[in-house]
C-alpha cells in the first residue's frame, strides 16, 4: 500500500501560476477529488504528485521515499497518470496502446512476456472494452479514447492513479462510467486515486474526500459534506448556489441559481 | 499466448522478404552497369571468394575486378546510406511526432553541404582512413549543426521539440544562404558549381572498400543501437508529458536518439550528399503498410531503405549511361508520387 505525503510544497512557473505551502497526507486507498476554478493549481499538484513537475520548495514522498529522488521508470511502476488529453499521432490499436502501459517494466530487448500481455489484458476487462482490442485508437470516440488511457494505466498495475479532469468532454454516459470504475478499482482493487475534477456534483457523488483548492492554496479539505458548503461555493466559484442532500445518497447536491435577469421562463 | 505468437511469426516473415528483397537488389545492382556481369558468373565469382569453392573462370579478370573493386562497394555503400537515413528518418519522426519529420530536419544537411561546399573551396589534398576532405567536412557539418540547433533551443534544463523544430529552421536557412553566396562568388572562391550540385542534389560517391570498411560499422551499428530505443519510441508517440508517465527519462533519452539519428544522417550524406525522400517515405511506407510498433518499424524500414537506394542508384548508373543521373532525383521522382499513393490509399493512418 502506498501513502503520498505532500509536506510544504510551494511551485511556480515561469509565468507565476503558483502552489503556496500545500500540505496534504494521501493515504492507502483513499480516493480524493480536488476541486476548484480553473487555474487553482489542480492540474499542477496532480503533475507534482506525478513526479513530472519538482516543487520549487518542500518535499513530496512516496511511500516515504522522496519522489524527487527516484528514477522515472520507479515511479511508473507505482504511479499511472491520466493526463486531460492525449494525442497519438500514429496509428495504434487499442492492444497497442494498452501495452504501452507496460513499458515500466518490460526490458528493452527481451520484448513482451506472458505477464505483460496478462497485465493487458486484465486492463482491458477491468475497463471493460476487451472488445475493442483490434481497434484502432484514432477510430474511436472520445469516451471510448479515455477508457483506452484508463486501460493503459491500469497495465501499469499502479497503486496510485492520478487523474486530471477524467470526465471533461465526455458526455454523461461515459462520465458516469468512468467514474463508477474508478470507485470500483478503488474499492476492489484498493488502488488510491486522486483525480481533479470539475463537475461538483459528481464529485461529490463518488469521492469520499474532497480538496478544495482556491489560487494554489488549500482552502478545505473533508467530506463532500464539510467542503461542498453553499457560502464556500459562492465564495470561491462566485456563483450562486443551493446545496441540499441528494436525494438518495445524502451528499451535498448543488443546484445552481441562475442571476435573477437571466431566467428563462417555461 | 496465440497473438504474441502469431506476431512472432509476422515479424520474421516480413524481415525475410524484405532481407530477400534487398538480397535480389544487392545482385541486380551488381549486375548491370557499364559492363554487365551474368548472375552465374556473378555468383561463381562470389563463391570463390568467400568459401572453399573453385570455379573454373568463365570471365574475364577485368569483371571480377569491375565487380569486386568498383561496382561493389558502391552497391553496398547505397545500402547503407538508404538503410541510415531510414533509420533516422524513424528515429526523428518518432521522437518529433511529425510525419513529416525526416532525417535533414533539424539541420543536418544544411550542415553538412555547407561543410562539404567550404571543403570543395580549399585547396588541400588530404585523405583519412579512404575519405577525402569533402565527406569529413560534410560529417562534421551536420554534427556540429545538431550540436549548434539543440543548445540554441535548450531553455532552462529542457528543450522542447517545437523551438528545436524552429532552430533547424532557422539555422538551416542561415546555412543555405551561405551555401548560395559561395555559389554566387564561385569563381572567386575556385568552386566548382559541379561538384556542389553533385553533392546537393545526392551522389553515392564510393570509390572502394575503405570507405565502407569505415561507414558500415557507425551504420550497422547505429541500426542496432536504435533498436534498443523501440519502446522508448513507442511512449514518445504520446508526447513527452506522456513518455514521462510511462518511466522514460525524457531529456536524457531525447538527446540519445537526436545522437544516434544524427549520426546515422551524418554517415549518409558523407558518402552520399543529400539524397531526399528516403527518410522521409520509407518510414511511411513501412508503418503505412505494417503499423506504427517501432519494434518493427525499425528493422523493416533499415532494410525497405537500403533496397530503395540500391535500385535507385541502379537507375542513376544505368538509365542515361554514360550520363550519371544524381541519385537523389531518381529517389524524388519516385518517391514523391508513391508517397502520395500511400498517403491516399490510407489516409486514416495518420490522425493530425
Amino acid at each position: 500500500m502506498i501513502g503520498l505525503q505532500i509536506r510544504q510544497v510551494s511551485f511556480s512557473y515561469l509565468d507565476g501560476l503558483v502552489l503556496h505551502n500545500i500540505d496534504l497526507s494521501i493515504k492507502a486507498g483513499e480516493m480524493v477529488g480536488l476541486l476548484g476554478p480553473n487555474g487553482s493549481g489542480k492540474t499542477t499538484l496532480i503533475k507534482l504528485a506525478s513526479g513530472i513537475l519538482k516543487p520549487g520548495q518542500g518535499e513530496i514522498r512516496l511511500d516515504g521515499s522522496d519522489l524527487s529522488q527516484l528514477r522515472r521508470k520507479v515511479i511508473a511502476r507505482s504511479v499511472a497518470v491520466v493526463p486531460q488529453q492525449f494525442h497519438i499521432p500514429f496509428a495504434f490499436t487499442v492492444g497497442e496502446v494498452a501495452m504501452l502501459g507496460r513499458i515500466p517494466f518490460i526490458r528493452a530487448l527481451a520484448g513482451e512476456t506472458e505477464i505483460d500481455r496478462q497485465a493487458v489484458n486484465t486492463a482491458l476487462e477491468l475497463v471493460g472494452i476487451s472488445e475493442l482490442e483490434q481497434r484502432r485508437f484514432d477510430e474511436l470516440s472520445g469516451g471510448e479514447r479515455q477508457k483506452v488511457i484508463l486501460a493503459m494505466a491500469l497495465a501499469q498495475q499502479p497503486r496510485l492513479l492520478l487523474l486530471d479532469e477524467p470526465t471533461v468532454h465526455l458526455d454523461i454516459t461515459h462520465q458516469i462510467e468512468i467514474l463508477e470504475l474508478l470507485r470500483n478499482l478503488n474499492v476492489e482493487q484498493g488502488i488510491t486515486v486522486m483525480a481533479a475534477m470539475h463537475d461538483l456534483n459528481l464529485a461529490s457523488l463518488y469521492f469520499d474526500r474532497l480538496i478544495l483548492l482556491e489560487e494554489g492554496r488549500v482552502l478545505a479539505d473533508g467530506t463532500p459534506a464539510q467542503v461542498l458548503t453553499e457560502a464556500r461555493i459562492r465564495e470561491v466559484f462566485s456563483a450562486s448556489v443551493l446545496v441540499e442532500p441528494h436525494p438518495t445518497t445524502g451528499v451535498p447536491h448543488i443546484i445552481v441559481m441562475p442571476k435573477g435577469s437571466s431566467i428563462k421562463r417555461q | 499466448m496465440l497473438i504474441k505468437q502469431k506476431r512472432a511469426k509476422r515479424l520474421v516473415l516480413v524481415l525475410l522478404l524484405l532481407g530477400g528483397g534487398l538480397v535480389v537488389a544487392l545482385f541486380l545492382a551488381s549486375a548491370f552497369g557499364a559492363v554487365t556481369i551474368s548472375l552465374p558468373n556473378m555468383l561463381k565469382m562470389t563463391l570463390n571468394k568467400v568459401a572453399f569453392f573453385d570455379f573454373a573462370s568463365t570471365w574475364r579478370t577485368v569483371d571480377e575486378t569491375i565487380l569486386f573493386q568498383i561496382r561493389l562497394p558502391r552497391v553496398i555503400g547505397a545500402a547503407l546510406i538508404g538503410a541510415a537515413l531510414a533509420t533516422a528518418g524513424v528515429l526523428f519522426q518518432g521522437l518529433l511526432r511529425n510525419p513529416m519529420a525526416d532525417p535533414y530536419i533539424i539541420g543536418t544537411s544544411a550542415g553538412a553541404a555547407l561543410g562539404a561546399t567550404i571543403a570543395m573551396t580549399l585547396p588541400i589534398n588530404l585523405a583519412f582512413l579512404g575519405f577525402g576532405l569533402v565527406p569529413l567536412a560534410a560529417f562534421v557539418g551536420a554534427l556540429t549543426t545538431v550540436i549548434i540547433v539543440y543548445n540554441l533551443a535548450r531553455v532552462g534544463g529542457k528543450t522542447p521539440i517545437v523551438s528545436m523544430l524552429l532552430a533547424g529552421f532557422v539555422v538551416s536557412a542561415l546555412l543555405a544562404a551561405i551555401i548560395s553566396f559561395m555559389m554566387a562568388i564561385s569563381d572567386r572562391l575556385n568552386l566548382n558549381l559541379r561538384s556542389v550540385y553533385s553533392f546537393l542534389m545526392g551522389h553515392v560517391s564510393v570509390v572502394g572498400w575503405e570507405q565502407i570498411l569505415v561507414i558500415a560499422p557507425l551504420v550497422v551499428g547505429g541500426i542496432i543501437a536504435a533498436r534498443f530505443f523501440a519502446y522508448h519510441l513507442n511512449a514518445f508517440s504520446l508526447g513527452e508529458e506522456g513518455a514521462a508517465y510511462l518511466g522514460i527519462e525524457v531529456e536524457r533519452d531525447k538527446v540519445l536518439i537526436l545522437a544516434l539519428g544524427s549520426l546515422l544522417t551524418a554517415a549518409a550524406v558523407s558518402i552520399g550528399g543529400l539524397i531526399g525522400f528516403v527518410g522521409l517515405v520509407m518510414p511511411h511506407a513501412v508503418r503505412l503498410s505494417l503499423g506504427p510498433d517501432h519494434r518493427l518499424l525499425l528493422p523493416a524500414s533499415a532494410l525497405a531503405g537500403a533496397t530503395f537506394v540500391v535500385i535507385a542508384d541502379l537507375l542513376a548508373r544505368t538509365l542515361l549511361a554514360p550520363t550519371e543521373i544524381p541519385v537523389g532525383i531518381i529517389t524524388a521522382i519516385v518517391g514523391a508520387p508513391f508517397f502520395l499513393y500511400l498517403l491516399r490509399r490510407s489516409r486514416r493512418e495518420y490522425a493530425f
